[in-house]
């Protein structure tokens, strides 16, 4: 095997399947990227309500994670919402 | 008691036609009476691989129209009395047959053969619709690439929807090399990924272009190719076969010998 062949990145195979457990996971939840940023969008709607959120670094997205009952990965929605300030006047 | 089976794939291109044909006689050769069902409507072809293109009376639509009776349109394969093709309607379009007139036909046909295999078209709509109608069991082919198996996923879940109670998978056309050098997926990474049952692996083997251009299904022969559609036959009967050990090089006496052949 040639030396530049060591440096390079991964087999092409190895992406192919990245690349496919990626796409089947949002296909399986039936989550296309326009019905995410609608989902998007409303978390904010809904959240604004109550604190202030940094709406441009909301990251959403669908994963896989471990079942708690042990039967395998099951999809979860991952969330990352950055709060900016908390409304303290808003009653709660 | 017999037993409908939907060869399907989401992706066109895939090998649906090839697997049916040599699944089909490959039962054929296990003494199964076997009949084969092109379903894929106005773009029929398991004719031609099977080659039977010239004996083509009535099809598909005729049958379930009532222009003539079944037996009429079957056609008896060349060397396997038992075997029969129903070939499909070559002008006209898949709105031609209801879900409902494929599970009749297919009923109809359970009191004659073992096995009634469907060849399913490419796509999820009503071609795809009338194919599985009837299927008791499905085999989904796919090649180890991005597309087809995405598709397959698809598949898989519409056959779930749909109550399938069987579904395996049919890794086609895979390369040894590539897999090797980790340009290719491997078997296991397709099973991991699509999560069903595996019931065959086929090389990609020239020699399956090479038999559909004669229109005489390869199974049965000492191709790599053809053994590993035989194998898939005998596991459909339940048998337990090992898999196919697709890295043995081809020594320079098995090659001399094929020479002879």
């Amino acid at each position: 095997m040639a030396l530049a062949d060591f440096f390079k990145k991964k087999n092409s195979g190895d992406v192919a399947k990245d690349r496919l457990k990626f796409v089947l996971v949002s296909d399986r939840a039936n989550c296309s990227p326009e019905v995410m940023e609608k989902i998007k969008n409303d978390i904010i709607n809904v959240i604004s309500k109550y604190m202030e959120i940094d709406a441009e670094g909301l990251d959403i997205q669908i994963t896989q994670t471990e079942s708690e009952n042990n039967n395998g990965t099951v999809p979860a929605l991952y969330a990352n919402i950055p709060i900016k300030e908390l409304h303290h006047s808003s009653g709660r | 008691m017999s037993e409908v089976i939907v060869i399907t794939s989401g992706k066109g291109g895939v090998g649906k036609t090839t697997t049916t044909a040599n699944v089909g006689t490959g039962l054929a050769q296990l003494n199964k009476k076997v009949v084969l069902i092109d379903t894929d409507i106005g773009l029929r072809n398991l004719d031609v691989v099977m080659g039977l293109e010239n004996r083509i009376v009535y099809n598909l639509v005729d049958v379930v129209e009532g222009n003539c009776r079944i037996k009429q349109a079957l056609i008896k394969d060349k060397k396997y009395p038992d075997l029969a093709l129903l070939p499909s309607a070559q002008t006209r379009d898949k709105t031609s047959v209801t879900p409902e007139q494929m599970k009749k036909l297919t009923d109809e046909l359970r009191e004659e053969f073992d096995y009634i295999l469907l060849d399913c078209p490419a796509g999820i709509e009503q071609g795809f619709q009338n194919a599985i109608a009837g299927a008791d069991r499905a085999l989904v082919v796919t090649t180890p690439e991005v597309s087809a198996i995405r598709d397959a996923d698809r598949i898989i879940g519409l056959l779930e929807a749909h109550e399938i109670k069987q579904t395996q998978l049919i890794v086609n056309r895979l390369r040894m090399d590539m897999v090797k050098r980790g340009d290719m997926m491997t078997v296991d990474d397709v099973c991991e990924i699509l999560a069903i049952k595996l019931i065959g692996v086929v090389p990609d083997d020239e020699q399956i272009v090479i038999s559909t251009n004669q229109g005489e299904p390869l199974v049965g022969t000492d191709a790599m190719a053809g053994k590993a559609y035989a194998n898939i036959c005998k596991r459909l009967l339940g048998e337990e076969v090992p898999f196919l050990d697709l890295d043995k090089k081809e020594n320079v006496f098995t090659k001399l010998a094929s020479l002879f052949k």
